[in-house]
């Protein structure tokens, strides 16, 4: 298995991309820790599957826009597994409205889960990474942050944002044989997905030349790649994963 | 004092591939010494380490010579 020994943090992931990143990454070879925001049952649910491939995980409840909560969920995760090979940046959440409509606390919420976050758990994890001369980081960005989509003002800037500090931190740490790359996933089927009204999830399906919705493990797939040794010449990308939806 | 500066030192010559007779308390780690930005930020890393002391942001980014490095850390010991 290409990730045997590996360890890695998935944040966000009791749920839909994530949960299958941690899934997929375990059933790779690799140590997970389990970050989550609210569904604990959920998260317990994950670490389960994972220990029953054979592999160590547990979860981390923890807020990824607090920089305190996020040192020390960085610390236990090296604590318990003695080393932090992989880190991906899934946690995010969505608060749409027109511009004209969204209150200026939505875009503050989703900027700083979903932009925030990604850069204080990138910073709390460097100091390991660079120690061990080697590391993966894979942030979960959204096509619609290269294409752009009405009614998601904050979503967009956020993983607009997180494609540009992927490319960024890539050129950073590159010295240190550490790798960023992002995933920029397209519609996939997840609880985040479910709440869309169905004439949008219908409009949106007749962009997708593939002509189906994505599926996690669509995704999860191309993050255990990016996690791999095999994926080591390959740094400040921003993969698309939609069926085609997007095409530069 | 000599104790620090002579672990100090070990580090740098380690880290920065220089000769020991370049590392004087006065080179400047990115002058002197070599050194880019990440290599001092590791440089502090390596200190906190070796010496079991946290070095905040703030007090990191006013070590850019030696003997900022060996008298933060004997003013802290």
């Amino acid at each position: 298995m290409s990730l045997t020994g590996k360890t890695a943090l998935v944040t966000g992931a009791s749920r839909g991309i994530g949960r299958a990143i941690a899934l997929e990454l375990a059933s790779q070879g690799a140590n997970v820790a389990v970050n989550y925001a609210g569904s604990e049952a959920k998260a317990n649910e994950v670490v389960d599957e994972i220990k029953a491939l054979g592999r160590d995980a547990f979860a981390y409840k923890c807020n990824v826009s607090d920089s305190a909560n996020v040192t020390e969920m960085v610390k236990s995760v090296i604590d318990r597994f003695g080393s932090l090979d992989i880190l991906v940046n899934n946690a995010g959440i969505t608060k749409d409205n027109l511009i004209m409509r969204m209150k200026e606390e939505e875009w503050d919420d989703v900027i700083n889960i979903n932009l925030k976050g990604v850069f204080l758990v990138t910073k709390a994890v460097t100091r390991q990474m660079m120690k061990q001369r080697k590391g993966r980081i894979i942030n979960i960005a959204s096509i619609v942050g290269v294409s752009g989509n009405p009614g998601q003002a904050n979503y967009v800037a956020a993983k607009a944002g997180v494609i540009g500090l992927t490319k960024t931190t890539a050129k950073e740490l590159a010295s240190r044989n550490i790798t960023v790359n992002a995933i920029a996933p397209g519609f996939i089927t997840t609880d985040m997905t479910d709440q869309l009204p169905e004439e949008i999830k219908a409009e949106m399906l007749k962009q997708i030349p593939l002509a189906r919705l994505g599926e996690p493990k669509d995704v999860a797939k191309a993050a255990a790649f990016l996690a791999s040794d095999d994926a080591a010449y390959i740094t400040g990308q921003t993969l698309n994963i939609d069926g085609g939806m997007v095409m530069l | 004092m000599a104790d620090v500066l002579e672990r100090v030192t070990k580090i740098i010559v380690d880290r920065l591939g220089v000769d020991e007779s370049q590392v004087t308390l006065e080179a400047s780690f990115k002058d002197d010494l070599g050194a880019d930005s990440l290599d001092v930020v590791e440089l502090v890393m390596e200190l906190e380490d070796e010496f079991d002391m946290e070095i905040s942001d703030e007090d990191a980014e006013k070590i850019s010579t030696v003997g900022d490095a060996v008298n933060y850390i004997n003013s802290k010991k």
